[in-house]
């Protein structure tokens, strides 16, 4: 990497398993302060599950993560409480809170964690939402929300607390062409604007190429490939290869694994 | 072979009820540690209260002046054979204050509002707002199944109280206005109902119901699968489980109070 920037989170050696399936076999991963860096790989490898790791959702079975250099499974809940407060995390589903209006969605975690005076959590809040682009929404239900905007609202409230690094969990998926491309640069925008370290976790190879800086492809529970940008996009690496230029065969196989397909029909 | 698998699936039945158990009495005591917090910040309770107990009052208030008319006119029938109709009052009172007062206001409150929470909380956590709480640093358990528990034990003695009291009006209605027994002879029973044994005790169990049936909705909700099946069969458990409850506990607490 050419620049060395600090790194706010390090993974060493971690292993995840679901029952008897090892989500992660052994994974290294640095995320550097101040960069986007992106997270790839097919559905069902995991990129969730490490987002939920990173956060202290979920504990690792072996292996540690350090978030700023603290190791995140052995904080106490108060610890780690602090330390969620400094980051935002963007579920795929938005997860607003559905009761309350956009506005109150977005001074939620400023109610929950300040003593600031209604007046200042309304310039709070609504400074918020005009980054994203939302502020004429903010009487809104999130009922009354498209995809596209309950996540653009979902991103007002990860950085309600101006934390110190946002995690993206599928930023993209189900988003109309538009709303990917507003997406895409308030990513990249807000990654500058406030000075943020971003993880991007996506299967969307163009729009994730666009804007991160330096890009980890994770399959079947390893990390396959990682190097910046551009390493990424000519890399000789079968699996990356495959992926990022989306064919359907290579090491990653299409089908899940099956009996031979003529003898399962004739059985 | 075939026995052999009976005792596993038993085995393993058991295993998890016990798994269950625990799990619900860790759950307790983490919303209990969350109730200070509650009462520190009393519009998050006003709000429970008032969905989980002046909601739940039309329900209250009508299923229990039937039941009061029912009692009148049962009892009537019963004691003009014996000319006894000027116990009549007593019976309607007793039975209520004592039993059915805090049994059907449990019951139907575990119906009313013990499964909107079962559903409220399952749904909070399929689509994930339990766990964008806790990314947010705000403990879920506190800030949103404590308001509701405490608002559910506190709100279910209130409704019995009123379950009772809207009963002996509705027997009053049946016997004195419109089968003509004397209203002095029906107010007889204030002076022989007792207020530390009969009224006392019907109020603790309200409040055992309360925090039984709460509990479980709460906990149901809490710890459904988060999909839509999951909420539903979570949303069935609370009011299975709670009739259950209700009437095991019931019979606990009359063998042990009268
Ligand atoms: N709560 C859970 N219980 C059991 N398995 C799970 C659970 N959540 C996810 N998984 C499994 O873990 C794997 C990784 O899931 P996830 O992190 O959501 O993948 P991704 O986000 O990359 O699509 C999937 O195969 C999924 O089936
Ligand atoms: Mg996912």
């Amino acid at each position: 990497m050419p620049d060395n920037n600090p790194i706010v989170v390090k993974i060493r050696q971690l292993k995840f398993s679901r029952g008897a399936r090892y989500i992660f076999d052994d994974i290294d991963l640095d995320i550097q302060r101040g960069k986007i860096t992106a997270i790839m790989g097919p559905s069902g490898t995991g990129k969730t599950t490490l987002l939920k790791l990173i956060g202290g959702q979920l504990r690792p079975d072996a292996g540690h993560i350090w978030v700023e250099e603290q190791n995140i499974s052995r904080l106490s809940t108060n610890k780690l409480y602090q330390l969620r407060r400094r980051m935002g995390m963007l579920f795929q589903s938005g997860a607003l809170l559905t009761d309350i209006s956009v506005f109150d969605n977005v001074a939620f975690p400023l109610r929950e964690h300040t003593n600031l005076p209604e007046s200042m959590i309304r310039t709070l809040v609504l400074m918020k939402l005009q980054a994203v682009g939302l502020r004429g929404a903010h009487r809104l239900m999130p009922s009354e929300l498209s995809g596209g905007m309950a996540r653009r609202v979902a991103l007002a409230r990860a950085i309600a607390l101006d934390p110190m690094m946002v995690m993206y969990d599928e930023p993209f998926t189900g988003q109309d062409p538009i709303s990917m491309g507003v997406l895409v640069r308030l990513i990249r925008t807000i990654n500058q604007a406030l000075d943020l370290t971003s993880i991007v976790v996506s299967h969307d190879v163009n729009e994730t190429l666009q804007i991160a800086d330096y890009v980890y492809v994770l399959s079947h529970g390893k990390v396959v490939g990682h190097g910046t940008n551009a390493e990424i996009r000519h890399s000789q690496s079968e699996w990356v290869h495959q992926f990022i230029h989306a064919q359907a065969d290579g090491p990653v196989p299409f089908h899940y694994p099956a009996l031979d397909y003529r003898d399962d029909l004739l059985r | 072979m075939n026995i052999l698998k009976v005792f596993q699936h038993l085995g393993h039945d058991t295993l998890n009820i016990f798994q269950t158990l625990g799990r619900a009495m860790l759950f307790f005591l983490h919303v209990l540690g969350g109730i200070p917090s509650v009462l520190m910040r009393p519009r998050l309770l006003m709000a429970q209260l008032y969905s989980v107990g002046v909601l739940s009052l039309a329900l209250i208030l009508v299923s229990g002046l039937f039941v009061g008319m029912v009692l009148g006119l049962q009892g009537y029938n019963t004691l003009v054979d014996f000319g006894a109709t000027e116990s009549l009052g007593l019976v309607v009172a007793l039975s209520l204050v004592r039993e059915l007062g805090p049994v059907l206001s449990s019951l139907l409150f575990s119906g009313r509002a013990g499964s909107a929470l079962t559903a409220e909380i399952g749904l909070m956590k399929a689509t994930e707002q339990l766990s964008g709480m806790e990314m947010m640093a705000v403990d879920p358990l506190k800030r949103v199944i404590a308001p509701r528990f405490l608002a559910g034990f506190l709100a279910m003695p209130l409704l019995a109280v009123i379950f009772s009291a809207i009963g002996i009006l509705g027997g009053h209605l049946v016997v004195v206005d419109m089968i003509g027994v004397d209203a002095g002879a029906y107010w007889q029973m204030s002076e022989k109902v007792d207020f530390f044994s009969d009224v006392f005790n019907g109020i603790i169990k309200s409040i055992v119901f309360g925090l039984v049936v709460t509990w479980i909705a709460v906990f149901e909700g809490y710890d459904a699968l988060p999909t839509s099946e999951g909420v539903s069969r979570a949303t069935t458990r609370t009011v299975v489980f709670s009739a259950f409850a209700t009437l095991g506990l019931d019979f606990l607490l009359t063998a042990l109070m009268f």
